[in-house]
């Protein structure tokens, strides 16, 4: 059976599928006739912001997917060669713009290995109620958009837009913004919360494992839910660490790896909190590894608002005007909410740094795609697409 | 963890002959890299990722950087034989003189990968590799056979800097168009001219708005000043 | 017009309504703009927390957001556009069919915003469309984007169907397609559109015309 050409340039056949366990398998079209070519996107409602598949398909089959990236390539890195370390701080909440905080955490945990600085035991705690405020609200947001694209209409997204309401009044009132914070500091945080916001995040903390069992009665017994995520993009353990996956998606499939647990930064050490892990790999595990996380992450919150201690937010040793870190260079990571967010600074001497570098784990993330599509119907790759979960401001950046 | 002596050591007793030096980091996080030679950066990446006691199977981060070929001028004491009339008489004389010698050291482009293990729980360790110069010969070999993740990231050092990864599946342009022509990261690429009109320009973008009106002021300016 | 508006009162409270054809018209277009479901970044989050229960786009007659821009009216640039992607944006805005509108939300749709100085980045939408509202912010609050949408309904609503400033929908010699820049080696070729975005006079800089 002949292999069906594509276009030259089209759905690029030098990706050598099958040419190693760790390339794309090659599927093999059933009838004879021309592959219909497909390019979804980068207009296209269901593609969580512009990005394009270039896709070859045999009836409604995937046979070849190509991702093409750089529709919101907006040059962080260039501009970070200029702009000082600072003035870096409100650019990184514009990558993963979900999760602003998040990108704070990571960029001042970077800054601070690179110049070896301490962060107060107050500070540490407001970052962790932030981040887990954070993972919360990106959790539910991403679920709400998967079940969009399966045709649920935008209902689960108006619920878990309703709670992130409420966390982003949180951010509001303690930043100033709702969703890009520029609250981290190198040494801790901007300002300091007081006892009004600590008993407003109680409330709003309160009430989300109420909201959670409410989206759970919803969906998780769904039939149509898993009639079309159980079985669906499956992707196996070794496949996802070989490609640097990161995140639920790499606890979907069953790999035990949570940045938090692993390279204890900041002061989880001090929390307990179970890591759920998948079975199969599938959109299903993906989607109940998100759910536990939330529930999870509730159990955090509860504990870091008993245990917050007095103090300072800000290291007063800090040094931030005429910010020069002296000649070398550090990796800072995080688990954030879409997978393992780094930083890779390099310094020379000066007041902007020489090299920055972003480790997007939703590009990472998206490396596997094709594997997980190939194979399968088109309108599941909608939804194989939605539950890696991605942000195209941190794609590209 | 092992540090960054004990891998050298451990590269050098599996993979023999190869050529890895270690590169220390000056800064606090004390992440000591190690330098690869291209030559056999596979056969060290793969036994990295196999062995049992490393099992660095998680590469997490691909960066590419750039180094500008730098200009050192230094001061030399020079002794030379000059002749020289003393009282009268022509003599040979040594005389010192300071001079100035400049040379250029090559620029080169850097790739630098972190690698982590997700079965023994331990990172970073840090590699680095160096092309020859920034011109004509700049390839590395690649590392996507041996961590899939590198195949995004090697595509982007590709299109932002100009490495050729030798041995990678699809190397393409991952960011910027594909008729783009040049490597807009390298530190002497130099922006279109695009910044025409600025409402509130000043210092540095009110010099280039002030530079665009007075190229344009040949075809603009009879219709501008009615 | 006062007294007529005063008559117009008057003769709602015995049953009879009075208006000009042109009101009914506008009335009839403000009130149902459908916006193209186009977001490009961050702006495209608040858009969307805009249509959600709390702050409702829909009350103000957006009630869906049409994916294809065959059926919309209004499209909301709401994000940073980049130059691989300003071909696109100029071509989905040639396919709307008049009367289309165009909102440019956030700093970014209208100047390039914090990411200017990027070499990929496209300085301002209105390089090569038409901008009805521009909304500044990073990214605007929903209110604004409200505030945003009834401006262009007011806008709407003043615009006149005979004479000189009727809209271009009504306009045949005024319509066209917008030409779509082509990606060149080093930039988007040409970069700018000179009928919309034309340079400014001589006579110092911040001078417009």
């Amino acid at each position: 059976m002949k292999v069906a050409e594509t276009t030259p340039g089209f759905a690029f056949e030098k990706s050598a599928q099958g040419a190693g366990w760790n390339r794309p398998p090659i599927i093999e079209p059933d009838g004879e006739g021309e592959l219909l070519e497909i390019s979804m996107g980068p207009h296209h409602p269901s593609t969580h912001g512009v990005f394009r598949m270039d896709v070859a398909l045999d009836g409604e089959r995937v046979i070849r997917l190509k991702p093409v990236f750089g529709y919101l390539h907006r040059n962080h890195e260039q501009i970070a060669e200029t702009a000082s370390y600072l003035g870096m701080m409100p650019y990184t909440d514009r990558l993963d713009y979900f999760c602003s905080l998040s990108n704070n955490w990571a960029y001042a945990l970077a800054v601070e290995k690179l110049v070896g600085q301490a962060v107060p035991e107050r500070a540490e705690y407001i970052r962790v109620i932030l981040a887990e405020l954070t993972r919360v609200q990106n959790h539910a947001s991403a679920i709400g958009f998967l079940i969009q694209e399966m045709g649920a209409s935008g209902t689960p997204l108006m619920y878990a837009f309703r709670e992130r309401e409420k966390i982003l009044d949180l951010f509001e009132s303690l930043t100033g913004s709702r969703m890009m914070c520029n609250y981290m500091r190198f040494g801790g945080c901007r300002v300091d919360v007081s006892a009004a916001w600590l008993d407003a995040t109680r409330k709003v903390v309160a009430g989300l494992p109420h909201f959670i069992d409410e989206y759970e009665a919803l969906l998780t017994g769904n039939e149509i839910l898993m009639a079309r995520t159980q079985g669906v993009g499956i992707l196996k353990p070794e496949l996802a660490v070989n490609a640097g996956i990161t995140g639920p998606m790499l606890r979907g499939s069953g790999v035990n790896y949570d940045i938090r647990k692993v390279d204890h930064y900041g002061i989880y050490d001090r929390f307990k909190f179970r890591v759920p892990l998948g079975d199969h790999g599938d959109i299903f595990d993906r989607y109940m590894v998100r759910i536990l996380e939330m529930r999870e992450s509730i159990g955090i919150l509860n504990q870091a608002l008993k245990e917050i201690p007095a103090g300072p937010v800000m290291d007063p040793k800090a040094k931030i005007r005429g910010f020069k870190p002296k000649p070398g260079e550090a990796y800072g990571r995080i688990e954030a909410p879409k997978g393992e967010l780094g930083f890779y600074l390099i310094s020379a001497g000066a007041p902007e740094p020489y090299r920055f570098r972003v480790r997007p784990p939703s590009l990472i993330n998206l490396t596997v795609l094709e594997d997980m599509c190939l194979g399968h119907n088109v309108a599941d790759v909608v939804l194989i697409f939605g539950s890696v979960d991605i942000v195209l401001g941190e794609v590209d950046r | 963890m092992k540090t960054a002596e004990e891998i050298k050591a451990a590269i050098e007793a599996a993979v023999p002959g190869a050529g890895v030096s270690i590169v220390t980091n000056p800064s606090p996080s004390a992440q000591h890299s190690l330098m690869l030679n291209p030559s056999d950066a596979s056969a060290v990446a793969m036994f990295l990722r196999d062995d049992e006691e490393l099992a660095l199977d998680f590469l997490s981060n691909v960066t590419g950087v750039d180094y500008l070929d730098k200009e050192i001028s230094e001061k030399v004491k020079v002794t030379r034989q000059v002749s020289k009339t003393v009282d009268g008489v022509e003599q040979t004389v040594e005389e010192t003189v300071e001079e100035t010698r400049k040379h250029v050291e090559p620029g080169y482009l850097e790739t630098v990968y972190h690698l982590f293990s997700m079965k023994k729980k331990h990172g970073p360790v840090v590699l680095r590799m160096r092309t020859v110069n920034r011109t004509d010969q700049v390839e590395l070999p690649s590392f996507t056979p041996i961590w899939r993740s590198a195949e995004f990231q090697e595509r982007e050092v590709f299109d932002l800097y100009g490495i050729v990864f030798t041995g990678h599946p699809d190397l393409r342009r991952l960011l910027m168009w594909p008729e783009f022509k040049d490597h807009p990261m390298r530190k002497d690429y130099v922006e279109p001219d695009d910044f025409e009109y600025e409402p509130t320009a000043h210092d540095s973008v009110l010099a280039r708005a002030k530079a665009q009106q007075s190229l344009t002021a040949g075809t603009e300016s009879a219709e501008a000043v009615q | 017009m006062a007294a007529d508006q005063e008559l117009k009162i008057e003769l709602g409270k015995q049953g009879v309504f009075v208006t000009t054809i042109e009101e009914l018209y506008n009335w009839g277009r403000r009130s149902s703009v459908w916006p193209m479901q186009f977001g490009l970044a961050c702006c495209a989050i608040e858009m969307i927390a805009t249509t959600m229960a709390r702050y409702d786009l829909a009350r103000f007659g957006a009630e869906v957001f049409r994916p294809s821009p065959r059926q919309a009216d209004l499209m909301i640039i709401s994000g940073t556009v980049t130059k691989k992607m300003a071909p696109q944006v100029v071509r989905l805005y040639n396919q709307m069919a008049e009367p289309k509108y165009v909102i440019a939300m956030g700093a970014c749709a209208i100047s390039g915003g914090p990411f200017k100085q990027g070499y990929n980045v496209l300085k301002g939408i209105d390089r090569y469309i038409p901008v009805d509202v521009h909304i500044p912010g990073c990214p605007p609050r929903p209110e604004a984007l409200l505030q945003a949408f009834m401006t262009l309904q007011k806008k709407i609503d003043g615009q006149s169907l005979t004479g000189e400033n009727r809209p271009r929908h009504l306009d045949v010699n005024a319509q066209g397609e917008f030409p779509v820049p082509a990606q060149g080696e080093h930039d988007l070729e040409p970069p700018a559109n000179r009928l919309v975005w034309p340079l400014p006079a001589k006579q110092g800089l911040g001078a417009r015309d």
